[in-house]
């Protein structure tokens, strides 16, 4: 519902918005413009009398003295039967340019009020700003959920560039377009009368009929500084029984034109000054601070427009349409999907494609749709749940536990719950987790254990898939290739071979950059932007899969690099590790911002073993600066797979690194990175309390003993891994 | 182009029972190139000390702009009674405004005065931008504005 109500209006409203929020950025700095050219007040005590007077001295025929918030000081006169208006210098009362109502700006500002379509326009232009409060309420608590709670709404983001790029602009800009938006309808609210108005003073009953008096002599005009003046109108000439009108800050009365005693006054009503304070907050008109700042914030609108339809437009690409989807009272088999960005409707798709294949009759949905009692032919519930943010459920699966928690028992089906996350998030895949247990509570039988997706692994979704077909007693084969993006022929250049000592071969290999034109660049048919860390998908002959190498080096390195090493039966790996120079393989880039040294110049620690060295020297390579790199790497033994030897050397020596600590675990000493960590961990201690940044790649065990050392080291300061990982000082890149 | 036939309803002021013999007056008000957003005007009668009498026809729909129209605003208070079936939109920078109504002929020749108060967002207030005595023998001969109006007439 929430992202529904953030959804459409904003894809309805965009262009609108778009149109509204740069119209109203180029108005908001005019009154500072205004302010700037105006001429400067400089004696703050100068009255509306002595004001008055210099410029009836000049003109005459003056008949009107205004003062814009900005203050510029504008005198109206007739003269010789011409009409005419100068901005006036309030120190000598004489004229010092006509005043001549910018065409510019009246053509913008109609624009922005009312798409040049009178009434109509204006009825439109308040439809885009109650879009726009809509999108800024809705995306402020879209916000909240995404990064678990309103304490938490500045916090760092995580997840894909675009994404962060629309929630990042949202937070800074959010409390202008909230401003501008609300200040807006208030506004059109008050132009269609929908609000009560403020009166006007009454012309005065009785007038002296008596003329000459002029504002010099004005008790009242003696005591009014010029700053709180809005308008001074002049009676009409010859006529005794006009009078003088006085509009200020505070109110608005006339005054005798023969006596100068005020004949009525007014002070300002509060809702009147509620209009003017809200018409102030929404122009910036006497408070030109206000409106550069909000002018600034509006220009968030646009980009928000365009990185949220960028970004719709890849939730919708990303959620395929599910073919033969049969009705819920007709299938066998439920599927339920719980999915936030659409992502994961993607692999129930694949899932939903395979259960059909091998005969069954599925019926697929989302999970918010849950109605046991609709699924009569069903003998078992697949779950597939991605987790939203800190732990809460997804989109699509809104009020599924409450109707899990409202059954009186549980259905007669078996249940399969298949958690899809993030595991570099803390609350990785919990809501999978509490729909589990709640089905467990309710003791509704599963005929698999929960299993998890990370980071929609298709190597772990097919592994899943075989558990699947053997508890249904068939073989399913679930190959999901999330939404590949276009890959391009790599070239292998060079190869630098290790490990054929222990029988466990393994390579360096580097490919060149494909160049490609302009155009193909702009189309997207290029590799891109890549940094050492980010991961380089490859699509093995014979699979759609894509299989995932950490990059060993950087788009400045110009080339790119990988470590691979051989995995018993593995498809891809054993592909790689045939490759001649000059071969090509079908490659595309992934990027992973979080697994890469935070900037600063503070202490990094990398932890690396086996082909997981290959972004770690990367990192290395690429520290240009000398920033202290302290690298622990573990292999197997020095004669057979050290990689990147003579460079680590080299990098040593040159200052990339700072420290080598190397472990072998087939050597006399049989020892792993971890107790290479432990044997040093006075210094990894004293690196952390300086702030550093610790980035661990290679297999899981590795990790696993690696969070185990490091959870010894840092006890004594009272620090733990998870403390650290929360800040994100100590991110994984595991395999 | 406005036209409305009048129906001699408007105010009691400016029927006169007894006469009410009325003909069909067109008013053609022509807007100079001022240079900002429509006019709002209004069309009204005052007798020959200026006491207002009635409205002929307020072109501007939004009542919260009125009080620009200072001299109609005096005389009314801001009454929309007054202008009740008788507003049209407002006019643009260099159109026209015309308008036919069927005024009696009491009015004329008998010391009425036709005025217009013009306003113009931004810009300076106009009251009495145009006072024309009503009189047959005015009848076609243009009156100018003195800011925003170029010219002024009214046919029989």
């Amino acid at each position: 519902m929430l992202r529904a109500l953030h959804k459409f209006p904003g894809l309805f409203a965009t262009l609108l918005i778009v149109v509204m929020t740069l119209s109203g950025a180029v108005l908001s700095v005019l009154p500072t413009l205004e302010a700037v050219q105006a001429p400067s007040q400089l004696d703050s005590s100068l009255t509306i009398a002595t004001l008055a007077d210099r410029i009836a001295i000049t003109y005459p025929g003056v008949e009107q003295i205004r003062r814009a918030p900005s203050g510029q000081i504008t005198a109206f006169y007739f003269e010789a039967g011409q009409p005419g208006a100068v901005i006036i210098d309030p120190a000598t009362g004489e004229g010092v340019a006509n005043y001549e109502p910018s065409a510019f700006q009246r053509w913008i500002t109609n624009l922005h009020r009312s798409l040049f379509l009178d009434d109509a326009g204006r009825l439109t232009a308040a439809a885009g700003a109650a879009s726009l409060l809509v999108l800024s309420i809705s995306g402020l608590m879209l916000t909240a959920r995404r990064v678990g709670g309103w304490r938490r709404f500045f916090s760092r983001l995580r997840g894909p560039l675009m994404g962060r790029l629309h929630v990042e602009v949202a937070r800074v800009t959010v409390v202008g377009l909230l401003l501008s938006s609300a200040t807006a309808l208030f506004m059109t609210a008050s132009t269609f009368e929908l609000l009560p108005q403020g009166s006007v003073v009454a012309f005065p009953s009785q007038v002296s009929g008596q003329t000459g008096a002029t504002p010099g002599i004005m008790a009242l005009l003696r005591d009014t500084p010029v700053d709180t003046l809005r308008e001074l109108t002049f009676p009409y000439p010859n006529d005794p029984t006009d009078a003088f009108l006085l509009k200020t800050d505070s109110g608005e009365g006339y005054l005798d034109q023969g006596t100068g005693e005020v004949l009525i006054w007014a002070d300002a009503g509060a809702w009147q000054r509620v209009n003017e304070t809200i018409y102030m907050l929404h122009t910036g008109q006497g408070m030109a601070w206000l409106g550069v700042i909000l002018g600034l914030m509006a220009l968030g609108a646009p980009f928000m427009a365009i990185t949220g339809v960028i970004l719709w437009v890849h939730a919708r690409r990303a959620r395929p349409r599910i073919k033969g989807n049969f009705a819920a009272i007709q299938a066998d088999t439920i599927l339920l999907v719980g999915s936030e960005g659409g992502s994961t409707w993607g692999f129930a798709a694949t899932l939903h494609d395979a259960l059909t294949q091998a005969g069954h009759k599925v019926h697929a949905s989302p999970m918010s749709q849950f109605s046991p009692h609709r699924y009569s032919l069903a003998e078992r519930v697949i779950v597939l749940a991605a987790t939203y943010g800190e732990g809460t459920a997804p989109a699509s699966a809104k009020g599924f536990l409450d109707r899990l928690a409202a059954l009186p028992k549980a259905p007669d089906m078996t249940l399969a719950v298949l958690g899809f996350g993030d595991s570099k998030f803390s609350e990785f895949c919990a809501y999978a987790g509490d729909v589990t247990r709640m089905a467990e509570e309710k003791g509704w039988v599963q005929m698999l254990p929960m299993a998890t997706i990370d980071r929609q692994s298709p190597q772990e979704f097919a592994r899943w898939g075989r558990d699947l077909g053997r508890a249904l007693g068939q073989p399913l084969e679930l190959s999901h290739s999330p939404a590949i993006p276009r890959s391009q022929a790599l070239t292998l250049i060079s190869r630098r071979d290790y490990g054929a000592e222990m029988q466990t071969p393994a390579a360096i290999l580097r490919f060149a950059i494909p160049k490609v034109g302009l155009w193909a660049r702009l189309a997207g048919r290029a590799l891109g932007r890549f940094s050492p860390g980010d991961l380089l998908g490859i699509v093995p002959e014979g699979s759609h899969v894509p299989r995932f190498y950490s990059l060993a080096s950087g788009r400045e390195d110009g080339f790119v690099e990988i470590c691979v090493s051989r995995h018993p039966g593995g498809l891809c790996s054993g592909q790689l590790l045939d490759m001649g120079i000059g071969d090509n393989v079908r490659g595309f880039i992934r990027h992973n911002p979080d697994f890469r040294p935070v900037r600063g110049h503070k202490p990094v620690i990398l932890i690396g073993a086996g082909t997981g060295i290959g972004p770690l020297a990367g990192f290395a390579r690429t520290n240009h600066s000398g920033r202290p790199m302290h690298l622990y790497f573990g292999t197997r033994h020095p004669d057979s797979d050290l990689f990147y030897e003579t460079e680590i050397r080299e990098w040593h020596e040159e200052g990339r690194l700072a420290s080598v600590a190397t472990a072998f675990s087939r050597t006399s000493g049989r020892a792993y990175v971890q107790d290479a960590l432990r044997a040093d961990a006075d210094h990894i201690a004293k690196l952390i309390n300086e702030g550093a940044q610790i980035l661990v790649c290679g297999g899981r065990n590795m990790a696993v003993g690696v969070t185990d050392a490091l959870t010894d080291i840092l006890a004594p300061a009272g620090l733990t891994p998870a403390a650290l990982k929360a800040e994100r000082r100590y991110v994984e890149d595991t395999y | 182009m406005k036209t409305l036939l009048f129906a001699l309803a408007l105010t009691t002021a400016l029927t006169i029972p007894a006469l009410a013999i009325a003909k069909p007056v067109t008013l053609t008000a022509n807007m100079k190139q001022y240079g900002g957003d429509g006019a709002y005007l209004a069309l009204y009668v005052t007798d020959a000390n200026g006491t207002y009498k009635g409205s002929l026809w307020m072109a501007g729909g939004k009542s919260k702009y009125y009080e620009h129209l200072s001299d109609w605003y005096r005389a009314t208070g801001g009454n929309t009674a007054e202008i009740n079936g008788i507003t049209g939109a407002s006019v643009g920078a260099g159109r026209q405004l015309k308008i036919t109504l069927d005024l009696a002929d009491a009015l004329f020749d008998a010391g009425y005065e036709l005025h217009i108060d013009a306003s113009v967002e931004d810009m300076r207030d106009s009251p009495s931008e145009v006072v024309v005595p009503l009189t047959t023998t005015g009848a076609g001969q243009p009156a100018a504005g003195r800011r925003y109006i170029r010219d002024f007439t009214y046919d029989m």
